[in-house]
């Protein structure tokens, strides 16, 4: 295996026992037995695929794009901004799902890009757009999907929700420093009861996970000065969960 | 000495002679309950006076009522003839305190305890009904037939409430008294798991709680989810539609047969611990729910080795935090587990992978409670009511604009015309119906035009609505069907989990155009806008409560386009309900002066001297109305006062 395919060293975590992450493309990928794998067919494309894998990895695998926003290949996938929304036909049913979330079944039938599917997809971005018009990320979409004018009032968020950067704290960095409060149009990503983290360890993933660019490394970290009678000290403060930190 | 102590010494040498002498006490055997009229060894009493208990009737002074029933037996000498208990709730839930008198099968409402003495010399004394606290209105209501031939109950066939207004919710013994726990012996005893299985399935018993999927087979579906470390039963007891509260009279008047019902799911499943959650607004359901658990074990209906048969099965209770999403069944597992109560994606379903990665079986409250019946009487019986693919019945929450509002409990397939009028009694104050509302935020209006159609769960989804959980909400021509769809979609945008971008965006925006709409503000695409919305957050949202959410809007687009429009194009609000679109206006031909209205008026916009034409200031102007209510001349002189 290539170095840069071993996953990132957990502090204090031995490397003779980190578990190997299997190859899921590529010339590495072992040979299958039968019973791991399953049929499909992708917009009208037959597809091999293995048991467990969802339809996105599938269609990926098989050079077929469908869009993603709240999708990463190092986090569970959840499923939030639908955009990967496609038409899935089994057992006699079409039914509209997210494909990031739908494991792949013997026979399944996927269509990712009907009229109605872009039309959704169109409808999203839409909404998105509305939510943060100003975030890099939401624009290129909008350009993307051809939204010019939105019909919705315009607000100026700098979060849409989609959870990266609580899920990668919690699943990859293994704290959970952060979460999603309130419900609703009132979610937003804060430390429990919004006071000062007491387990964030700065490391900054949420920043580098973040496809809006909200926190970036520069936010992340503000200078502030402090003087002590042994001198100088140097306080950061992290911008995500507003934990202290000294430092040089 | 004290002065209390003297005042009560006083007060004792003072009614000396009026004090009745207590009786011994009785020795109460241990491990049962004796409840007020327990009569071991006497003759039976020949009348019961049953005093509903059910919340409202208790906020209404259900307790004062019965303790001035029991002081008006006391004082004719009559106690020991007729038992006065503490009932199930009887369903007839604006006509608190209700007391229903058996075996003559009446039926008063709006009991005070002044009519106590009333009823006590007149009826139970003498035999003779006290018309007037008869005050069921209908039809039918000429000669105060008995109970069996009120429109309200003749048309009603009560499987799920079969004990309604018929027991002491804490008596076990009541319960059992009436068929109780037979189907559960029955199914230890007598059926296999998958006999159990079978005959639910043969039933045709759909879920009751919205969704309409096949009991027996999600049954058998967690039956045969592998599972070597469990599995769970849980009831959603969540209840969070707006103007549904049969789970709620359910859970507080026959908490039993929820609880048999969930023996026999647990037995047919292979599952050996099961939740309820209660949603936390309902403390004296989850108060009865938790009293008949424990009342259950004592007995041996509950625990290890269920009567005797080795089965071992335990409840536990667990409230809801206030969260309508946490109906949604994977919210629920989340809020059971102590997550965070945000549905998740499905597949794979709870039947195959629940509470903590376990097989799990959730059903509804009212789905519980046909269990037993099923097991007792057969899957036959029960697929004689209803339609072919709707079987056996369904409560409904019969409320908003009708004459008999309460809880009703019908076959399926019967019509709304035969609900509105034969048993809600009609539309009172001559008003025209408009609408049913039905399946609470989730589902769709009906409109007038349309209430022939048979209630099952197809006819209704072909309509554009859904049976939901049961909600039927009657409107009128004073009902606005933009400000009805606005306040369902104002309710599920607080309630949304906020996960998905559909929902949590989608229905925000939904809510900001019919709020504009209702205002004056609505502008010429508004209603494609909506519809190609509400199309977009139905097939795209994660969980139910989304794909639902746009089903008001479309619906009322849908059948009251025209409403819409007058309040877009005309800036006009037909049923005059929103307040920016309408203008009271004094008629000067038609005022006498007489200052009724000037009167009313609480900003006092309304002036003018007596018996001159009066003058109403707009800019003062509140629109709350009371000038249009006061104002009321004979038919010849027409309101002087009207809005346009």
């Amino acid at each position: 295996m290539k170095p840069e395919n071993k996953p990132a060293k957990r502090r204090g975590e031995k490397t003779e026992n980190r578990p190997v992450k299997e190859p899921k493309s590529g010339p590495d990928r072992k040979i299958v037995k039968k019973s791991e794998m399953v049929r499909l067919t992708i917009n009208g494309k037959k597809v091999n695929a293995l048991k467990g894998d969802t339809v996105l990895e599938a269609a990926r695998e098989a050079g077929i794009e469908i869009p993603t926003l709240c999708h990463h290949e190092a986090l569970i996938p959840t499923g939030s901004c639908r955009l990967c929304v496609v038409e899935v036909t089994a057992g006699g049913r079409t039914r509209t799902m997210a494909s990031c979330v739908t494991p792949v079944a013997d026979g399944m039938r996927v269509a990712t890009d009907t009229p109605r599917l872009k039309r959704i997809r169109r409808m999203v971005v839409i909404l998105l757009e509305a939510r943060c018009p100003n975030i890099a990320i939401i624009k290129k979409l909008a350009r993307d999907f051809g939204v010019r004018k939105n019909p919705f009032p315009k607000d100026d968020e700098d979060c849409f929700l989609c959870g990266m950067c609580v899920r990668a704290c919690l699943e990859i960095v293994g704290v959970g420093a952060i979460g999603i409060a309130n419900r609703g149009p009132e979610s937003e990503v804060v430390p429990p009861f919004s006071v000062e983290s007491g387990v964030c360890i700065g490391c900054g993933t949420c920043a580098a996970i973040c496809p809006a660019r909200t926190f970036t490394l520069e936010k992340v970290f503000r200078r502030r000065s402090m003087h002590t009678a042994g001198g100088v000290e140097s306080v950061f403060r992290c911008k995500v969960c507003e934990s202290h930190y000294t430092g040089t | 000495m004290t002065d209390k102590t003297r005042r009560k010494r006083a007060v004792r040498k003072a009614t000396k002679g009026a004090r009745v002498k207590k009786a011994p006490a009785k020795k109460v055997r241990r491990g049962t309950h004796r409840k007020a009229g327990a009569r071991a060894g006497k003759a039976p009493a020949r009348r019961t006076v049953s005093v509903c208990f059910g919340t409202c009737c208790v906020q209404n002074g259900a307790r004062d009522v019965k303790a001035a029933l029991e002081e008006a037996l006391r004082a004719r000498k009559l106690k020991s003839g007729v038992r006065v208990m503490n009932g199930s709730c009887s369903a007839l839930c604006d006509r608190g305190p209700v007391v229903r008198v058996e075996p003559d099968g009446v039926v008063y409402t709006r009991v005070t305890p002044a009519d106590a003495v009333e009823m006590t010399e007149s009826h139970l004394a003498g035999g003779k009904v006290v018309k007037r606290l008869q005050a069921l209105e209908g039809p039918a209501l000429e000669s105060m037939p008995p109970v069996a031939d009120v429109g309200f109950f003749r048309e009603q066939v009560l499987v799920a409430m079969r004990n309604r207004g018929r027991i002491d919710p804490d008596s076990i013994e009541a319960y059992i008294a009436n068929d109780g726990y037979a189907a559960l012996a029955r199914a230890l005893t007598e059926l296999t798991p998958e006999k159990i299985i079978s005959e639910v399935k043969a039933s045709g018993l759909r879920g009751r709680g919205g969704g309409g999927f096949p009991t027996g087979l999600k049954w058998e579906i967690c039956r045969n989810s592998p599972s070597p470390d469990g599995k769970y039963v849980v009831c959603n007891a969540d209840e969070g539609d707006p103007g549904a509260f049969m789970d709620r009279s359910l859970l507080e008047s026959d908490p039993h047969s929820v609880i048999e019902g969930m023996v026999i799911g647990a037995r047919g499943i292979g599952a050996d611990e099961g939740y309820v959650y209660v949603r936390e607004e309902y403390p004296l359901a989850c108060e009865r729910i938790l009293r008949a658990i424990e009342t259950a074990r004592e007995y041996g209906f509950l625990g290890e080795d269920v009567l005797g048969t080795g089965f071992s099965f335990d409840i536990n209770v667990v409230r809801g935090a206030g969260a309508f999403v946490c109906g949604e069944e994977t919210a629920l597992m989340a809020s059971i587990e102590g997550k965070e109560g945000r549905p998740r994606p499905r597949p794979p379903f709870p039947a195959e992978c629940g509470l903590w990665g376990k097989p799990t079986n959730i059903n509804n409250v009212e789905t519980w409670a046909n269990v037993a019946p099923i097991i007792l009487r057969g899957s036959g019986w029960y697929a004689s009511l209803g339609t072919a693919h709707s079987k056996g019945t369904k409560v409904f929450a019969l409320v908003g604009k009708i004459v008999n509002a309460g809880l009703i409990e019908v076959p399926m397939g019967i019509t709304l015309r035969k609900i509105i009028y034969d048993i809600g009694g009609g539309v009172p104050r001559g008003k025209e119906l408009k609408a049913v509302q039905t399946g609470g935020p989730s589902g769709g209006c009906i409109p007038a035009s349309m209430i022939d159609i048979p209630v099952d769960y197809e006819e209704l989804a072909r309509a554009g609505s859904i049976m939901g959980s049961g909600g039927l909400i009657v409107m009128d021509e004073d009902t606005c069907m933009v400000d009805v769809a606005r306040y369902f979609v104002a309710f599920l945008e607080e309630e949304s989990c906020g996960k998905c971008t559909p929902c949590r965006e989608g229905v925000r925006r939904m809510r900001e155009i019919l709020t504009r709409i209702t205002e004056g503000d609505g502008e010429p695409g508004d209603i494609d806008l909506l519809t190609e919305l509400g199309m977009a957050i139905k097939e795209a949202s994660l969980c139910g409560l989304g794909a639902t959410a746009p089903n008001p809007v479309l619906t009322t687009i849908r059948y009251f386009e025209d409403e819409y429009r007058a309040h877009i194009y005309d800036k006009r609000c037909p049923a005059r309900v929103c307040k920016a679109l309408i203008v009271y206006r004094v008629v000067p031909d038609k005022c006498t002066g007489c200052q009724r209205c000037v009167r009313a008026c609480p900003v006092g916009a309304i002036s003018g001297p007596r018996s001159q034409p009066h003058n109403l200031d707009q800019t003062k102007c509140i629109k709350c109305g009371a000038c249009y209510e006061v104002c009321k001349f004979d038919a010849i002189a027409g309101d002087a006062i009207y809005i346009e």
